[in-house]
Order: C-alpha cells, then sequence, then structure tokens
C-alpha cells in the first residue's frame, strides 16, 4: 500500500515536473523599471505581442528610477543561479554583466535581421560586447531637455529661452509671479540629470566628452567646470525646499498642474504629460536646455537575455519583437523616446517626438551624440556614483562650487 | 541504552539549527571577511589584493559623513532612551491605577517595525504634507519644523523616529528590574528615613546596573545596524546627510558595484558591534560562574 501510493506520488511529481518544463519553454520573466503610468502603459505593448506568438509574460517590475534597487534583485538573482529571463539595463552595466558571461549572444536574431546597419554606432557601443550583439535596444531617450507648462509661460508672456541668460530672466519671472519655477525632484539621479545639462550647456559638447567620458582631469578641475557648479547653485535657488526625496513623475506633475514652470528631465517625463491628457505644443512645451540644441546626450533602454536553463527560443523572439519597427513605434510614442532604429518614419510622432527623431538624427551625424553620465551610458556606476556624491552634495549645500570642484576630481580620481 | 539515547537527544535535536548557523551565520561572515581582502565589483571575486579595500573605505568622505552621523546618532539615542526609559518606568512603578492602560501604549511603538516608523514620521515630519502643514492650516503661519529638508539637521529627525520606537523597550526593561528590587532594602531605607531621591539615587538605581548594562547593549547594537528606519525616513538625504555605516554599506556593496569596499565596511561594523558585545558577553560569563 505505502509503496503504492509512493508510486503514484512519485508519478504526479513527474508529470507537475514535465508540464512546467514544457510550461517554461513559453513563459519569460521580465525584470524592470517601469512602473510609472506612462512606462507601464508602453511595456503593455510588447506584452501584448508576446501573448500574441503565445509567449507567456511573467512580470517582475522593481520600483525605483534609474533601476537601482532593480540592479539589486538582478545581482541577488543572478547569484542564486536563478537570473531572470530578459532583463532591462543600461549603458555599462551591460557591459559589466557582459564581462561576466552571463548574457546570450543576439547575433542570430542581429544578423538575420541587419541590426547593425540601422542602429546608431554610439548605441552600438553599448548593445555590442566583445563584436557580438548581447542587447536589444528599445528606444534612445535623451536627458537634455526642457519640459515646460504653456499656460505658465503665455500667462507670464514668456518665450522660449534660447541662452542660459533667457532662462534665468524666465525663471525670475516665474518666481515673481508665485509660481515655483523649477520642478526638481531630490534623488542624486535626477540632481545629476540638471548637473549634466547645464555642464553641456556651459562648457559645450567638446568639453562634455573631456570631462565626462574621457576624465580628463583638467577638464574636471577647470574654470568652466567651477562655472558649471555655479549655475546649478543658481538654478538650486529656484526650486521649492520641500523638494528632497521627490520622485521624478511628481515633479513632472507640478509643471503638468501648473504648479510649477519647467522641468529639466530626459524625454520619458512626455509619456507623464501624455497620461495626463496634455498635447505637445497646446498644453505643454519641449525644447532643448538652453544652449544644447544641436548635441544629444542619450540614454537608451536596452534588454539584455540571461543565459539560464531553458531554450533560449523566447528569448530571441523577443529581442526580434522589440527591433520590430512596429514595435519601435508603437512603444516609442506612448513611451516618450524616440526609436533606436534609425530607419523608422517619424509619422506617427507627436511635435515633440519628432524634434526628438531630427535631433538624434543630426546628432549621430556630427558625432554629437554623447552618453548622459547621470545614466550611466558615460562612466561605469563606480565612477558615476562618485559624482552622484559630489553633485548631490553640492546640490544640497554640503559645500561650496569651488569644494565642489576639488572633490570632483578627487572622487574621480579615487573612483578609476 | 535509554539513558544513552537520553543524553543525546538534545544534542541531536540542536544539530541541525546549530549546523545551519555555522554555515549562515558564520560562515557568510567569514566569507564576507574573505571578500573584504578581494577585487570584488560587481560579483564576489577571488583575487586578494590586500587591505586595498580599507584604504579606499577610510579615504571615503561618504565613510567619514557615515562614521559621523553614527557618533551623533548612537550617543543620542542610547542617551535619550535610557533616560526616557527610566523616568518613565520610574513613574510607572508609582503603583498607579492605570498602569496596565498606560504599559502597551508606551511599548506598542516597538511592534512596529522600523520601516513603518520611518514612513509615519516621513509623513508626519515633512513640511509640505505634515506637522508644519497642518498648524499652518490651523492657523500658526508662523510654525516652521523643516529638519527633515535640513542637511544639518536632518539626522536629528532620526534620533526623534528611533526614540519614539525604542524608549517604550527600555522602559520596559527597567519596569522588570524595579519590580526585582526588594522590598525589604526600601523599607530599610524608609525606616531610616532616606528621601524618595536618595532611595532611587543610592539604592535603586544602583541595583538596576544590570538592567542598565541590557539596554546599552541593545541600543548599542540597533543603533549600529540602524537602516531600515534611515532608509524610510530619509533615504540618506538631503544629499548624504543622513548616510549610516549601514546604508554606506548597502549602496557600495549593491549599486555602486564596489562589493570589495562595501565588505570591509560591514567588517569594520562588526568590529564596532563585536566590541561591545564581547565585553558584555565576557562579563556576564564571568559573573554566572561565580
Amino acid at each position: 500500500m505505502a509503496f503504492r501510493i509512493a508510486k503514484t506520488l512519485g508519478g504526479a511529481a513527474a508529470i507537475a515536473l514535465m508540464a512546467s518544463s514544457a510550461f517554461a519553454a513559453e513563459k519569460i520573466e521580465v525584470l524592470h523599471w517601469w512602473t510609472s503610468g506612462g512606462e507601464a502603459k508602453a511595456l503593455n505593448v510588447l506584452k501584448q505581442m508576446l501573448e500574441k506568438q503565445g509567449i507567456t509574460w511573467e512580470d517582475m517590475p522593481v520600483a525605483g528610477g534609474g533601476g537601482e534597487q532593480a540592479m539589486t534583485v538582478l545581482r541577488a538573482r543572478v547569484t542564486a543561479g536563478n537570473p531572470p529571463t530578459a532583463v532591462q539595463l543600461l549603458g555599462f552595466d551591460i557591459t559589466d554583466w557582459a564581462k561576466q558571461g552571463q548574457l546570450t549572444s543576439l547575433d542570430e536574431v542581429a544578423n538575420k535581421e541587419g541590426w547593425g546597419k540601422v542602429i546608431p554606432a554610439a548605441l552600438q557601443n553599448f548593445s555590442k560586447y566583445d563584436g557580438h550583439w548581447i542587447a536589444a535596444p528599445v528606444n534612445v531617450h535623451s536627458t537634455n531637455w526642457v519640459w515646460a507648462n504653456k499656460a505658465v509661460f503665455d500667462k507670464l508672456g514668456l518665450k522660449q529661452p534660447e541662452t542660459w541668460d533667457d532662462l534665468i530672466a524666465a525663471l525670475d519671472k516665474m518666481k515673481a509671479a508665485g509660481i515655483t519655477p523649477i520642478a526638481q525632484g531630490g534623488q542624486p539621479w535626477q540632481e545629476a540629470t540638471l548637473w549634466e545639462a547645464v555642464l553641456l550647456s556651459t562648457g559645450g559638447p567638446d568639453f562634455y566628452k573631456k570631462a565626462m567620458i574621457d576624465l580628463d582631469k583638467d577638464a574636471l578641475g577647470s574654470d568652466t567646470m567651477k562655472t558649471v557648479f555655479d549655475r546649478v547653485a543658481k538654478l538650486r535657488t529656484y526650486v521649492d525646499d520641500n523638494f528632497s526625496g521627490r520622485d521624478w513623475n511628481l515633479a513632472t506633475a507640478m509643471v503638468i498642474e501648473g504648479k510649477a514652470g519647467v522641468q529639466f528631465m530626459g524625454d520619458w517625463a512626455k509619456g507623464e504629460f501624455l497620461g495626463a491628457g496634455k498635447k505637445p505644443g497646446d498644453d505643454f512645451m519641449c525644447f532643448r536646455f538652453p544652449g544644447t540644441q544641436g548635441t544629444v546626450t542619450f540614454n537608451a533602454d536596452q534588454f539584455v537575455m540571461f543565459k539560464g536553463k531553458g531554450s533560449t527560443a523566447p528569448q530571441m523572439t523577443l529581442a526580434s519583437d522589440i527591433e520590430s519597427p512596429e514595435f519601435q513605434v508603437a512603444f516609442n510614442t506612448v513611451k516618450g523616446s524616440v526609436p533606436a532604429r534609425t530607419d523608422v518614419s517619424g509619422e506617427k510622432f507627436d511635435a515633440c517626438g519628432q524634434k526628438g527623431i531630427k535631433d538624434l538624427a543630426e546628432a549621430a551625424a556630427s558625432n554629437h551624440l554623447l552618453g548622459s553620465m547621470a545614466h550611466g551610458y558615460a562612466q561605469p556606476a563606480s565612477i558615476k556614483n562618485a559624482m552622484y556624491d559630489v553633485i548631490t552634495a553640492h546640490f544640497n549645500g554640503e559645500y561650496d562650487s569651488a569644494t565642489a570642484v576639488k572633490e570632483l576630481v578627487s572622487a574621480v580620481e579615487d573612483a578609476k | 541504552m535509554k539513558e544513552r539515547l537520553q543524553s543525546l537527544l538534545p544534542r541531536l535535536v540542536l544539530a541541525p539549527s546549530f549546523a545551519v548557523i555555522l554555515l549562515f551565520v558564520y560562515g557568510f561572515i567569514a566569507f564576507t571577511g574573505y571578500l573584504s581582502f578581494t577585487d570584488s565589483t560587481m560579483l564576489p571575486s577571488f583575487n586578494l589584493v590586500g587591505l586595498a579595500n580599507y584604504d579606499r573605505l577610510f579615504g571615503q568622505r561618504s565613510w567619514d559623513i557615515a562614521l559621523a552621523n553614527l557618533a551623533i546618532f548612537g550617543i543620542l539615542y542610547i542617551v535619550i532612551c535610557t533616560v526616557l526609559g527610566l523616568t518613565l518606568a520610574i513613574m510607572l512603578d508609582q503603583k498607579i491605577r492605570i498602569e496596565g492602560f498606560l504599559r502597551p501604549i508606551y511599548l506598542y511603538p516597538m511592534a512596529l517595525s522600523f520601516i513603518v516608523t520611518g514612513t509615519a514620521w516621513k509623513w508626519f515630519l515633512d513640511p509640505g504634507i505634515g506637522l508644519e502643514h497642518t498648524l499652518h492650516v490651523w492657523g500658526w503661519e508662523s510654525f516652521s519644523f523643516t529638519w527633515i529638508k535640513d542637511t544639518k539637521m536632518a539626522i536629528y529627525t532620526v534620533v526623534i523616529a528611533a526614540v519614539w520606537q525604542s524608549s517604550g523597550f527600555v522602559m520596559a526593561m527597567f519596569l522588570a528590574g524595579l519590580r526585582g528590587v526588594d522590598n525589604e532594602i526600601l523599607k530599610a531605607a524608609q525606616i531610616d528615613g532616606a528621601s524618595m531621591w536618595n532611595t532611587y539615587r543610592r539604592i535603586i538605581i544602583p541595583i538596576l546596573r544590570p538592567a542598565f548594562m541590557s539596554a546599552f547593549v541593545v541600543l548599542a547594537h540597533l543603533a549600529i545596524k540602524a537602516y531600515d528606519l534611515v532608509v524610510a525616513l530619509t533615504n540618506g538625504g538631503p544629499g548624504r546627510s543622513t548616510e549610516l555605516p549601514a546604508t554606506f554599506m548597502y549602496s557600495y556593496t549593491f549599486t555602486r558595484n564596489e562589493m570589495g569596499v562595501g565588505a570591509s565596511s560591514a567588517v569594520i561594523m562588526l568590529i564596532m558591534i563585536a566590541s561591545i558585545i564581547v565585553p558584555y558577553l565576557y562579563g556576564e560569563l564571568r559573573e554566572r560562574k561565580q
């Protein structure tokens, strides 16, 4: 009797095991940090596409803009030998994981579909490692945008500022009118986003390249850098005192509601405006941070596939779906970013999207498509965070601009 | 046979948990110690690099800030909790009628996790929605309490929240100690004409020495490993003004890809805690032998 029960149980277990492994082949688990309204909506496009192809999407969202928490979860999962099937990654994190030999090569799909011809070279530096495709870029975000409430601008008779002085004059007017001029979130990456836009505007693309990408010591310690910190300190005076700890989408909401005039944020902010039913040009304005037109600091979300136990077929399907022009359009019109492929038509995009596509093509052609420091496309995590430390300490008034320059030089030197 | 089994049984029952603790506590402590001497970055690596990580650790400004904050937080937290806990305990010990009602009220904060405490205090202290906002709505326009947004004062809000959470627990420890004081001694003191103040100062508080020791050890290790409270309350901010060693350890190990430095900071924290716990345990064990 006991034997029979054991046998039946064993049989049941075996069937359960088989069933679960057959199921696993058609299932992908996706780790990402797209949890705000606009982002979740954009991701749904991909989810539906895969479900039509018979692949179940197991969602694993880890909230936290910039993906810091998601990266922690990822590390724990990989260390435990149970990585998610697909993971949203940024910049140097992709390279770092590739170095560990953890990623599935996507050459099979990429070569067949000719990704190399349609994805900008600046992006390929991150999507490929050692000559092999290891990541499928979903989009290109650019970070040097200004998002402005049109009603506020109209009411105060303001025009789109073209220079630093214009910007300060506009902010002064908003302050005088009792509106919080700048909606700023209080997390290091948001402060760094503002900071790098100021740096690009103050020093120009060559200076940005020298300081942020080449880590040139003279550039980091230069007088220009002190001006950058001075300007950031000036901008800080236009931020309300209650900003620390605020999430980026709450800051965007302040602009949407007209409580604040402008936000300096990447183009994912547009998703929030659209989600709130606002129209570009009528309700809100998008323009490049004054003095940075022609240059784009980019941040591209990419999906990498982790080596797992199951077959790689669903991973290849996912990668192929991500690069399909239909998805690129459907996703990016919702998300606020622009397609990672340059051969996609901009017809379906709104005014901001079309400007983004045009700016990207221009910047790529003139070699002014630069990796964003704040978003991990200029330096690996250790150096990026060392810079964050200085930027956020300065922004929160821990020390003045002269000290900040000195701290920046030594922090970078130390983290190298 | 039966006797042998009886003497073996406790050991057999304890063996699995002992093995588990050996591996998952002491094993991983040793592993972390080893990692602190390696060039581990994103994932553990086994290349030894000597004391380089410790060198880097003590060169980090964030680490200096974390240690300075720990000193402020630790000292204030332990002192205020102890004084407040003792005062509450003495007042509750005056044989008042509603003690059974009051005691749980003071103890309840301890039933909350530090995350809940941190989140609740974050909202309460936030000038935009909490205390300041409420008083403004009620008409006290000039009221201002923005410590939580102030780089220099934010660490004190962590102290406020932590004291709120723990002082009831310290009170319970002292109350237990007070109930253990022999009534005969108190009567003898009364007969000798000692004042209330003197009875407490010269007799009762010295008798409470073990309770003081326990309170100190519990509070000190809570202070050193404080993590969740800070994460929920300020997340290390504004800027990095409320960084503590535990938040430092977490960010270096898991978000900055500098596992070696993170491990070395964990080892330093272990040494700090050990330097408090080991003398205490040593003292306790010696007393028991006598």
